[in-house]
């Protein structure tokens, strides 16, 4: 069963956004509402975590994944300057959190086809919380944008 | 006569449930004016609160020489609080005035004509609309002006320069109840009446210290509690304000726990099912994500985190769940507080879950701070789009650029309005290069005072100020506008329960200084702002212009005032909106029907997630077919982002106290006010202080990572650990700036705003205190408020305010009013004469 790569993939997407989430918090401490909010979504990425635990250990959590990377993702290793920057920061938070929405989704594919409640469990109350970081991400961008794009020095 | 700083509620009319609140009126004249010396009263209201007492204001020789409550209005059957009494007129009859423009010459601010300051806004506004378009400018007013003026700015910034730039100070006082109510009922709109006071058989104050904050309110309270069948009432405060001496429970709570304490109040509404099943099915939505989310919150864990007894939380429960008829109110303990919109909406809940709305006695009060806070909101000078219309909603932008002849793509509406402390951010930044303050002190008010000085201060930054005074944020203007104060000018606004009053021009403004409606029209003709058809965009020629347009901005809308006009607001009571051929008299409550406008044609918004301000969006809105139903929105607690530490230990709280408002601008310029309350001060526990070597009177530095504060400390009943201060004392009195003495209770907050409402969290933060300096003498607070001393400290002077403070108090001179009547003035001075006859027959007036 290939499930073990998906569960192995969708562990690393979200430590790796709970990390991105961190780096942003802190690399955009001036921006309150994100230094907050991201903050406290990386503890909600490092929560679904530990909720994925108990289905890692039944089905094992695979990284002898011998398709090849063709997209990386490899979270954010530092944070950009002013306000393009922080726009730039917060879409790759979007496409990180992008890949863990859509993981889930895979995941809860093959959870339903296992008819495995305990997995649907935990989806059921992950998927939802990353939907809410996608479109809080959307938002803060859109408000973001213009003054970005047109009037920032 | 009765000392109104010593009794600042005045005498007691007690009332029983279902009767009518008895008519008291209030007045105070200058020294040595006596009322055969008036030479006539002109109607208005009162400024300084946003209660909304109607009143009269006594003219003599072209001055303003008095105030006196209005019988006939719905509001406040004659009373007037402190502040009204003494700085209404007081407040802006004064030798400080600005009386001449001022613009900066080499670093100084001289005086000019009104020309040479306009056309210095005018040449700096479109050099910027040229080189770096609309986004360069940002405005930020009041909630304080008059909701002719905040229409007309909303349309400048909408339909002229195009900008979404523009919040009001609103968004520190208010912000919280517009998006509480948004989010549950779909739109902006008071439920409840101040008549359900009169009908309640429980009221909950939630972080509302009525009895300094509305204290007119909270006479009518007073009275109830004084009558035969008293209300039971319940305080969430973590202070010993009035509220909570008057209180059967007392929840104390920790700040910045209070959705804790409110998911565990639902938790025991929903465990003893208290709930009425068929409103709740009919006319709400939400209850199973609610049901979930408060699950854990049992009383005993909520009496974990929030520091209070689980057996007065079960107690509140059973009051709420079990009195027939329950008023709730809500003010800045949770607006400016963690969580602040979710907490609000819970309030909402507790009221949906027992299908108590819309009936007397069965209201909820989301209150304001500010007396026009409201026509801030309804006008969209708070960046939002005027008449409650929805920025997500294109038929609704459509529909505004219909009523202006505007292209629709001028109107911003591609993202939420920029607030307050956003536009802060881009003037810190430099992408807002022209900012345009209006009736307002963020110098005092806004958080982090320290950062806020250097935002206003950046040479790069063009700052236009308008005010009455040379406030701590004109000093650093670029231009400075002298504007007319209330009244100085006619225009109408609306208080807290939807009242309209109109306040007419009683005397000429000082010197030169224009109403702010006159500026902003003129800064419009001047800027040349045209409508499609190439008529100017506003050609209003006075304030009455101004509201009929307002009316038709409104038509169809929830705050409907096409029934409503000047002629109808003078004589009689304030309108209630809305207001219109449905509602020929106004509209005393809302949602009787269990409709709310949630539709998603029609409401102002889609709503948001309570934990980080993401938008639902359009389709989510439209999927979940909300069709006239409530929503119970849920959130979990989260702790606050600040805690105390080893380095902070104490939690910091700031707040009002009755003598004051705002910034001081008018009070602090009230002889009988500043005796009152002088100065600044701050609040501790007993323990904390014999803990910390503090005596009263000691002067103590109170520091946060922000900065710091030094002033005399007050020991009081405030709960452990907290320190509270006052945060109305600025420089302005003071030299201008805190140099080596800082008071501003701003000096020490943190930057940090509610994700939906997007209002600062005032009332958290983590500091440490150390006294400095031995007491000379006793701390400035007043006794007679939440300040009063503890029992058994040290003896405190009384707080009195002698025969200047002295008002008269007028009983029995009419009958009460009620709605409708009142608000027919013919018909109601029949029915007066009548009873008036009968009831001075009866030996009913007297005057004490």
């Amino acid at each position: 069963m290939n499930l073990s790569i998906y569960l192995g993939m969708l562990h690393k997407a979200e430590t790796t956004l709970a990390e991105s989430f961190v780096q942003v918090a802190d690399g955009h401490a001036s921006e309150p509402d994100i230094h907050f909010l991201c903050h406290t979504l990386a503890q909600q990425c490092q929560a679904h975590t530990r909720r994925l635990q108990p289905i890692v250990e039944r089905y094992g959590e695979d990284s002898s994944d011998d398709e090849p990377e063709r997209l990386h993702a490899d979270g954010l290793s530092s944070t950009r300057q002013g306000p393009v920057g922080l726009l730039r920061d917060l879409q790759d938070l979007y496409l990180l959190a992008s890949l863990v929405d859509v993981s889930w989704t895979m995941v809860k594919q093959a959870g339903s086809a296992l008819r495995d409640r305990e997995l649907l469990d935990v989806i059921s109350q992950c998927e939802g919380e990353t939907s809410v970081q996608l479109r809080w991400l959307q938002t803060r961008m859109k408000q973001a944008a213009p003054q970005a794009l047109i009037a920032a020095r | 006569m009765v000392d109104r700083i010593a009794d600042i509620w005045g005498t007691r009319t007690p009332y029983a449930r279902d009767a009518l609140w008895p008519v008291r009126v209030d007045q105070a004249l200058a020294e040595g004016v006596t009322e055969a010396d008036v030479d006539h009263w002109v109607q208005s209201a009162c400024v300084l609160c946003s209660n909304g007492c109607a009143c009269d204001i006594a003219v003599k020789d072209g001055a303003m020489v008095g105030i006196r409550g209005r019988a006939q209005d719905l509001v406040n059957h004659g009373r007037l609080g402190p502040k009204g009494l003494f700085a209404s007129w007081q407040g802006v009859s004064h030798r400080d005035r600005l009386t001449r423009p001022l613009v900066r010459e080499n670093g100084e601010l001289v005086e000019c004509d009104w020309d040479t300051a306009m056309n210095r806004i005018v040449d700096r506004s479109r050099q910027l609309l040229r080189e770096r378009g609309p986004l360069s400018h940002g405005f930020y007013t009041s909630g304080q002006l008059f909701l002719e003026e905040y229409y007309a700015l909303a349309i400048i910034g909408k339909a002229g320069i195009g900008t979404p730039h523009m919040d009001g100070n609103t968004r520190l006082c208010t912000a919280t109840a517009a998006a509480a109510m948004k989010e549950s009922f779909g739109s902006d709109g008071q439920p409840g009446s101040y008549t359900d006071i009169d009908s309640c058989d429980a009221m909950f104050l939630y972080g509302h210290n009525m009895a300094e904050t509305q204290t007119v309110l909270w006479a009518r309270v007073l009275d109830r509690i004084a009558g035969p069948d008293r209300p039971e009432v319940v305080c969430v405060d973590p202070r010993e304000t009035e509220v909570a001496r008057h209180a059967d429970i007392h929840l104390a709570v920790r700040p910045g726990t209070n959705m804790a304490l409110m998911n565990a109040l639902i938790h025991e509404v929903l465990a003893n099912g208290w709930i009425d099943e068929e409103y709740v099915q009919a006319h709400t939505m939400g209850l199973e994500q609610l049901k979930a989310t408060v699950e854990r919150w049992t009383p005993e864990r909520a009496a974990e985190t929030c520091d209070v007894r689980a057996a007065d939380i079960r107690a509140a429960a059973r009051i709420f769940g079990t009195s027939d008829r329950v008023l709730s109110t809500v003010l800045q303990g949770f607006y400016q507080s963690a969580q602040a919109t979710a907490a609000s909406c819970q309030v909402n809940n507790l009221h949906l879950l027992r299908g108590m709305l819309g009936r007397p006695g069965c209201g909820i009060l989301q209150m304001n701070g500010q007396p026009t806070a409201q026509n801030n909101r309804e006008c969209g000078a708070d960046g939002d789009l005027s008449a409650f219309r929805n920025w997500e909603n294109p038929d609704h932008v459509e529909e505004l650029a219909r009523l202006w002849d505007v292209d629709s793509l001028t109107i911003p509406h591609w993202a939420p309005p920029t607030h307050a402390m956003q536009i802060f951010r881009y003037a810190e930044q430099g992408s807002i290069e022209l900012l345009w303050i209006s009736a307002t002190n963020p110098a005092v008010s806004m958080p982090d005072l320290p950062r806020i000085r250097k935002i206003l201060a950046k040479p790069e930054l063009f700052l236009v100020v308008q005010d009455l005074y040379l406030t701590e944020t004109a000093q650093v203007a670029d231009v400075v506008l002298p504007a007319a104060g209330w009244g100085e000018k006619t225009g109408t606004f609306t208080n807290v329960n939807r009242t309209v009053h109109l306040s007419d021009k009683a005397v000429d403004p000082p010197g030169e200084a224009r109403s702010d409606l006159d500026i902003f029209l003129d800064y419009s003709r001047r800027m040349g702002f045209t409508t499609l058809h190439g008529t100017p965009l506003l050609d209003w020629a006075g304030p009455e212009d101004g509201f009929e347009a307002w009316k038709e901005c409104t038509r169809g809308r929830p705050c409907d005032y096409t029934g409503i006009s000047y002629e109808r607001l003078r004589g009689g009571s304030g309108i209630p909106w809305p207001c219109n051929e449905e509602h020929p008299d106004g509209t005393v409550r809302l949602y009787g029907d269990g409709v709310f406008p949630t539709d998603p044609d029609y409401c102002e918004t889609y709503g948001h997630d309570l934990l980080t301000g993401a938008t639902t969006g359009p389709e989510a809105f439209r999927a979940s077919a909300p069709g006239g139903r409530a929503i119970l929105k849920a959130a979990d607690y989260s702790p606050p982002h600040e805690e105390p530490d080893d380095e902070y230990p104490m939690r910091y709280t700031t707040g009002r106290t009755a003598y004051h408002f705002h910034t001081r601008t008018k009070t602090g310029r009230s002889r009988q006010l500043v005796h009152a309350a002088p100065s600044a001060w701050v609040e501790l526990n007993p323990v904390d202080a014999e803990r910390l070597g503090v005596g009263e009177g000691d002067i103590v530095r109170v520091t946060s990572r922000r900065g710091r504060i030094e002033v005399p400390a007050r020991i009081c009943d405030i709960r452990p650990n907290t320190v509270f201060a006052p945060f109305h004392y600025g420089y302005w009195d003071h030299g201008g700036s805190p140099d080596g003495h800082p008071t501003a209770a701003n000096e020490l907050t943190l930057t940090e705003w509610d994700p939906v409402s997007k209002q600062p969290v005032f009332k958290n933060a983590a500091v440490k205190v150390e006294k400095i300096a031995e007491a000379t003498g006793t701390a400035p607070a007043p006794t007679t408020t939440a300040s009063r001393p503890t029992k058994g400290g040290k003896a405190v002077t009384p707080t009195v305010g002698g025969r200047e403070a002295e008002a008269t108090e007028l009983f029995g001179t009419a009958p009460p009013p009620r709605f409708p009547d009142a608000i027919n003035p013919g018909a109601y001075e029949l029915a007066s004469v009548r009873s008036g006859r009968r009831s001075l027959g009866e030996g009913g007036g007297s005057e004490s």
